[in-house]
């Protein structure tokens, strides 16, 4: 048998082979992922740590090519910077991240980035240059490749400059092949729907032709960020349980317990070893193999574990979510609800809806629907995630409403471990957990929106009224004067007043 | 010669004093700080009943009220006091309009009608509130019949007040027009009143001297003939006493033209003294057919379906009608007016005519 068969590749000949799997399988979809990662990686980088972020990204034709399809892609933030001897693995090695550990953001593992530098760097054989600082006296340059069969990081090329503005702060400018035509209405919607879910950062997009896209920041209060948090047991599995007895100080299980897993406290250790049938003085690196599988579904079965805390989840809240809506759809109402936390298999999470009608909302033969993960809008393939799936589900007459109309939902999912659907991460499976939530929620915000348009409605009526009457009485008195041969009109104010309070017949 | 009293323009004062009542009621009830109302009979088909006395279609005691406290009232409330005070206008100044007319004048007044069936049935209203026609205060239909025979009469309107006409002056006939309609007879030789549905025969009957051989004064009717000639047929009936005999196409249309004339309609029964309860069905009857070996038609399935209802009917109940209603089923066959040139233009004047009014007025 011939050796290359076995042959180990690495994580980053792994992803070169399979390139969809990160969005980027053909030249529309890679320059929005792109776009997307870099930018995301930029969101993670400021509001978490509490800065304002503002996100500057510019996509133009290479210079000296003439071909439409060959551009660079720059994007600048003012996060909190990469400390330089981080920055050649923090780019350019897969699997290496600041991101593993449990609290909600928006990427993961770092592979976003890693990616969108593989794929400039496969697509254009040319490398990439990250500017970075934390706010030391250096700035620091790097221009690095990607060794994609030994995944490592190559530096080409390293600058220091002084920084005197103890500037902080990321730029990544890469060159990549993509059709930006085709994906250009992709990438607005998607710009905008980001603006909507982060309506305080400041996000500026110039594209190839020079048009300028501004969306402004419109609130100075970000939302509260996640705190690290331990593992449910309820949500672990056995080669997680594997790496924790690796590194363990712990010997007993009782403390092993308390001391890894997410809301673990004495008695409920107690009565958990006691369920799962283990001595509590064991002593969790000498288990067996075997017996590690035993605990960890002992872990599943067991009912009496706490609910997952949501303090490592970082939802907007219902103030941030409703001015991302006025910013970007002027609407004429809007409704949002923060239902309460829920966890599905011990990974907790926060759906967030809101509902907006009239204004600048925009009205399609279909409802309009805003999906979004982690403050990340999902603008592909609508029509499989759950959410879509309750929307078409739902009578819209009930609150006054029908397709056609100019309304647009929005739903937004927080959670350490968002159910996708897919790799793609496109779209919310449909885990019963988290669509009751998501209906409820656009129950809770169309039953505010029924109310509002009823309420309207009775208002246009009243006005129509009462218009009926302050045309046509006057009418009659006019001529029933007349015919009457009186000179003087009868004083009909009175009655004018009196049809006011009439009750509608 | 008879001399004949006027009434045209103590008929004219009676209408102007209706609809001055009825903006004074309004008024008051304004003054009071009431929305104004009105109480009027109802004209839906559940409170219209045939009475056998008044052998026309009459309005039940159901009541509808119309309150300008009821926005579904008020619209069509405005209407109908703008209308009162239109007409008004127009019969005190003695000018007509037509109901077009009417529907585009409303316009000049803020006032706005949908349609001109909207405008139509307002004035329906007003004619159910004074229980009198339009007629009566000057509105006309756009179609008009015609009048041929020894009758002078006297013009009331603005220009022509006072000015005489004998209906003999034209040899196509005077059209029945406001005009005429509100015209005082003054004098007349004539002992009868021919109606004519088709205008052929109206002319034929001109020019074979019908009006002096038979003493007739002749009357064009225009297929279904407009309320104003039914009105004038009446008048002719009522006050020169004259009786009145029509003739028709020999088909269930033809008897409803002679019927309506002598009983009136559903759509009238708000009105009383449109009908001449003694005027004569004089032909052609399905009998005639036979008799007189007409050229005929076969009876079409709309026909045979008209004569079922006319069988029940309750204004078809006499001997006369019911007799001719079956012998129609009978033979299935039907004829026109016309069918008499089959034996010669004057045929029907000669042999016919002088036969029939014989038989009727034995």
């Amino acid at each position: 048998m011939a050796d290359q068969a076995f042959q180990e590749i690495s994580p980053a000949d792994f992803f070169y082979r399979n390139k969809e799997i990160a969005g980027f399988a053909n030249p529309v979809r890679a320059i929005f992922s792109a776009i997307r990662e870099l930018m995301e990686n930029s969101l993670d980088a400021t509001e978490p740590l509490g800065i304002l972020p503002d996100i500057y990204i510019r996509l133009s034709f290479i210079d000296d090519n003439e071909d439409e399809n060959l551009f660079v892609l720059r994007v600048e933030d003012n996060g909190s910077g990469i400390p330089a001897d981080y920055v050649p693995l923090a780019f350019c090695q897969f699997l290496f991240s600041s991101k593993y550990k449990l609290k909600q953001s928006r990427g993961t593992f770092g592979l976003g980035g890693t990616m969108t530098i593989l794929y400039g760097q496969i697509t254009t054989n040319r490398p990439v240059k990250v500017i970075s600082s934390t706010g030391a006296p250096k700035i620091y340059e790097y221009t690095l490749m990607i060794d994609i069969e030994r995944n490592r990081p190559i530096i080409l090329d390293r600058k220091i400059y002084d920084n005197s503005d103890r500037w902080h702060g990321t730029i990544v400018e890469i060159s990549l092949e993509g059709d930006y035509s085709k994906a250009m209405p992709k990438i607005l919607e998607y710009l905008k729907q980001t603006a909507i879910v982060n309506p305080y950062a400041n996000i500026t997009f110039v594209d190839p032709r020079g048009r300028l896209y501004k969306f402004e920041r419109t609130v100075l209060t970000l939302p509260p960020p996640p705190k690290e948090t331990l593992p449910h047991p309820h949500g672990v599995d056995v080669e997680m349980v594997y790496r924790i007895i690796r590194v363990t100080k712990c010997r007993t299980l009782l403390d092993f317990m308390q001391e890894h897993f997410h809301r673990v406290g004495k008695r409920i250790a107690q009565r958990f070893l006691d369920f799962a049938g283990f001595p509590e003085d064991a002593d969790p690196r000498r288990l067996k193999p075997e017996e590690i599988v035993r605990l960890v579904q002992a872990m599943r079965n067991f009912n009496e574990f706490l609910p997952p805390d949501a303090n490592c989840l970082s939802p907007l809240g219902e103030e941030i979510l409703k001015a991302g809506i006025m910013k970007e759809l002027e609407p004429e109402f809007v409704a949002v609800t923060q239902r309460k936390p829920s966890a599905y298999s011990g990974h907790p999470f926060i759906v967030e809806v809101g509902i907006a009608y009239g204004g600048k909302v925009p009205s399609g033969e279909d409802i309009v629907l805003y999906r979004f993960a982690n403050k990340i809008p999902l603008v592909y393939d609508e029509s499989g995630d759950v959410s879509w799936k309750i929307v078409k589900s739902i009578n819209w007459r009930k609150y006054g409403l029908m397709p056609g109309m100019p309304f647009a939902v929005l739903v937004h999912i927080c959670s350490t471990k968002v159910p996708w659907k897919t790799v793609g991460k496109e779209m919310i499976a449909d885990r019963p957990e988290v669509s009751r939530e998501i209906l409820n929620g656009i129950r809770d915000v169309a039953r505010q929106l029924g109310i509002y348009l009823s309420r309207k409605e009775r208002v246009k009526r009243e006005k129509a009224r009462l218009s009926v009457f302050a045309k046509y009485l006057p009418k009659i008195a006019e001529f029933s004067t007349r015919l009457a041969g009186k000179e003087k009109m009868p004083d009909i104010n009175e009655i004018l007043r009196r049809a006011r309070r009439l009750e509608e017949d | 010669m008879r001399k004949i009293s006027f009434s045209a323009r103590e008929k004219r004062k009676e209408v102007l004093a209706k609809l001055e009542k009825f903006g004074l009621e309004l008024y008051e009830q304004l003054e009071k700080g009431m929305f104004p109302s009105i109480t009027m009979p109802s004209r839906s088909t559940d409170n219209i009943y045939y009475s056998p006395e008044l052998r026309q279609y009459v309005l039940g005691d159901k009541k509808v009220r119309r309150s300008a406290s009821n926005i579904r009232h008020l619209r069509p409330f405005a209407q109908l006091v703008w209308m009162a005070f239109f007409t008004h206008e127009l019969t005190q100044n003695q000018k007509t309009s037509t109901l077009r007319d009417v529907f585009y004048s409303a316009q000049a007044y803020d006032i706005s009608f949908q349609d001109q069936d909207e405008s139509d049935n307002i004035i329906t209203d007003l004619e159910t509130i004074l229980g009198c026609t339009r007629e009566d205060f000057n509105v006309f239909p756009e179609e008009s019949s015609a009048v041929f025979g020894d009758l002078t009469i006297e013009y009331t309107i603005p220009n022509y007040e006072g000015k005489r006409l004998n209906l003999t002056s034209h040899p196509d006939g005077v059209m029945i027009g406001p005009a005429l309609t509100s015209a005082e007879f003054i004098e007349t030789s004539a002992d009868k009143v021919i109606a004519i549905e088709k205008g052929g025969l109206f002319t034929r009957f001109i020019e074979e001297r019908v009006h002096e051989r038979f003493n007739a004064i002749l009357v064009f009717l225009r297929g279904q003939a407009p309320r104003s000639t039914r009105y004038f047929i009446r008048r002719l009936n009522q006050e020169l006493g004259l009786p009145v005999y029509i003739f028709t196409d020999a088909d269930p249309w033809g008897m409803h033209i002679a019927m309506v004339i002598i009983s009136g309609s559903a759509n009238a029964a708000h009105i009383r003294e449109l009908t001449t309860p003694d005027a004569k069905w004089a032909g052609v009857w399905a009998s005639d057919i036979i008799n007189y070996k007409l050229p005929s038609d076969k009876l079409e399935d709309i026909d045979i379906k008209r004569l079922h209802e006319l069988m029940r009917d309750p204004r078809y109940k006499e001997e006369l009608w019911q007799r001719e209603i079956n012998v129609f089923m009978k033979i299935q066959k039907k004829c026109e007016l016309e069918a008499f040139s089959r034996y010669g233009l004057t045929h029907v004047v000669d042999k016919y005519l002088p036969q029939r009014l014989k038989e009727l007025e034995d």
